[in-house]
């Protein structure tokens, strides 16, 4: 899954601790590492979030604009993901098209968000089949150590959650700006919690050697209804329907502490 | 666990007389037809109809890997492309890959990669190329199902076969293997693929809304889906192989039966020919 190369010993080492019930880094094994939430720290964009999750640095920034909706849906805005991974983030990564990672971590946090119906999209509608918002969510990692679905996952609910986006005067299908701004209404806020698998065991929060190490992960998407929105298993080893069972348990219950998190240190 | 299974059965006992578009009952899958072999440049290939999709699979490998730096030196790669033919769909879609596309060549590797013995080729790539002619919702899954057959064709040794079907939720109703209108229309998609035999899910991904329980419920439907499908691909591999498991083994039962008759002399002979 990566360019992350971790030793025989370590990778023993990992699994024997994992085996233990217990991590590398002295977490449980459904702890979370320590995260840090800022919002609005940035100036030009819309809504803005930084999370920093032990190691894991994200940023997202949302911003809005004003364009022609889809042809096949002319009555609703458009809301996209975008994940860059920058050169910065990681040894191993490299300028270049976005690399396969990126492509699925946009794509999951971007179902994520949008199965579950987070946003009304006909609320974004501002003439019909002519104008529409297109709100941008871009995820941004500047520091990988695992666990980026996550982060992003939080980051993006934080950032639109906080986001304020111009509000326009709508006159004979022309747009006029008021110079005020409204905030977005989040309907609902799922939250991805991305459960991996080492061996027999699940953890939480997966460093990048532990993914690096682990078999396979699910990740499952959880609204405050305790819905699942959205899940996206990967890795070369199968799960067994218990094994699934097992995780959307784990799921629903640490759904409600993350999302706490995304708020707590505002 | 029993708890939930009775519930299952009452569910679909009443749901039965929900008529779908296509006149099909909530857990039956759409009319599927494979065939294998139809590149015959291809080290392995499958054609699956499944209700409208029709999509070719091509496995080209164990080959050397290209370019090389992809190569893994202690064992092979699993590659697939997934790609849809711009007339597959209308409106045209462009034929460069897509994001989607992408991600579910990735995904596809994940499904079909555990029924793999992929240590057993260092330095090497397994190709499969999967061509969507024509797309009706549910396209990664019938895309998987070909593949896997398209592998075993291609002679590839396999722990498993892997089939996959969708279910979802539609009018409320978790139901089976949606086609394209219904997958627009419905309320939650769960692509999922399995191995029958390993009782594995090696694919699981979903979109929508739906409730824990009624999660459980659509990949417990997803995997009754699968196992139908496993058959047909059965049907398909000994159209052409002409024998099959159970059969082989029949045929071994009574080889094994007329040897009691012929054993004393044969041992003997064993032992001259060893000598």
């Amino acid at each position: 899954m990566s360019n992350n190369i971790v030793s025989r010993l370590k990778r023993k080492k990992i699994q024997e601790v994992v085996a233990a019930g217990k991590r590398m880094d002295g977490r449980g094994l459904l702890e979370l590492r320590e995260m840090t939430l800022k919002t609005n720290f940035l100036k030009k964009s819309e809504g803005s979030s930084e999370v920093k999750l032990g190691k894991t640095h994200v940023i997202v920034g949302v911003t809005a604009k004003v364009g022609t909706p889809f042809d096949d849906t002319p009555d609703i805005g458009v809301l996209m993901c975008g994940a860059e991974y920058t050169p910065v983030a990681h040894a191993t990564w490299e300028p270049g098209p976005p690399p396969k990672g990126a492509i699925e971590l946009a794509r999951v946090v971007d179902r994520g968000l949008r199965s579950a119906e987070m946003l009304d999209m006909s609320k974004l509608c501002l003439v019909e089949g002519k104008k529409v918002y297109i709100i941008s969510v871009d995820l941004y990692v500047l520091n990988w150590d695992g666990n980026l679905i996550d982060a992003c996952g939080a980051a993006a609910i934080a950032a639109l959650r906080d986001a304020k986006i111009p509000t326009y005067k709508v006159t004979k299908g022309e747009l006029k700006a008021t110079g005020k701004s409204k905030k977005l209404k989040l309907r609902v806020e799922p939250i991805p919690i991305t459960i991996t698998k080492i061996n027999e065991h699940f953890i939480l929060d997966a460093t990048a050697d532990e993914e690096e190490v682990a078999d396979g992960r699910l990740t499952i998407t959880m609204d405050e209804k305790n819905n699942v929105t959205t899940m996206q298993k990967r890795g070369d080893v199968g799960f067994t329907v218990d094994e699934i069972k097992k995780c959307i348990n784990i799921a629903t219950e640490k759904a409600a502490e993350i999302r706490a998190l995304t708020v707590a240190s505002k | 666990m029993s708890k939930a299974k009775t519930k299952t059965k009452r569910k679909r006992k009443t749901s039965k007389k929900i008529v779908r578009g296509d006149g099909r009952k909530v857990n039956e899958i759409r009319s599927t037809t494979i065939e294998t072999g139809i590149i015959p440049n291809a080290d392995g290939s499958a054609y699956i109809e499944m209700g409208d999709n029709k999509i070719v699979a091509a496995v080209y490998g164990p080959r050397e890997m290209h370019p090389k730096r992809l190569s893994k030196p202690h064992m092979g790669v699993l590659r697939v492309r997934y790609h849809m033919a711009p007339f597959s769909v209308s409106p045209r879609r462009s034929p460069a890959p897509s994001r989607r596309d992408t991600e579910i060549g990735m995904i596809m590797v994940d499904a079909l990669s555990p029924a793999l013995f992929l240590e057993r080729y260092p330095r090497s790539v397994i190709d499969v190329y999967v061509e969507i002619i024509q797309a009706d919702g549910g396209t990664r899954c019938a895309a998987v199902n070909a593949a896997a057959v398209a592998l075993v064709d291609a002679g590839i040794p396999m722990k498993d076969l892997v089939a996959s079907c969708a279910a979802g939720k539609m009018k409320g109703e978790i139901v089976l293997d949606l086609g394209d209108t219904e997958d627009k229309e419905g309320e939650a998609d769960v692509p999922l693929a399995y191995m029958p035999k390993l009782d594995q899910v090696t694919l699981l991904q979903m979109d929508g809304i739906l409730t824990a329980d009624e999660t459980v419920k659509a990949i417990e439907m997803a995997i009754e889906g699968s196992k139908q499908v496993y058959e047909i691909q059965r049907e398909a591999l000994k159209k052409k192989y002409g024998m099959d498991a159970e059969e082989s083994e029949e045929k071994v039962e009574e080889a094994e039966e007329e040897v009691p008759a012929d054993a004393p002399e044969d041992a003997p002979e064993e032992k001259e020919e060893e000598q």
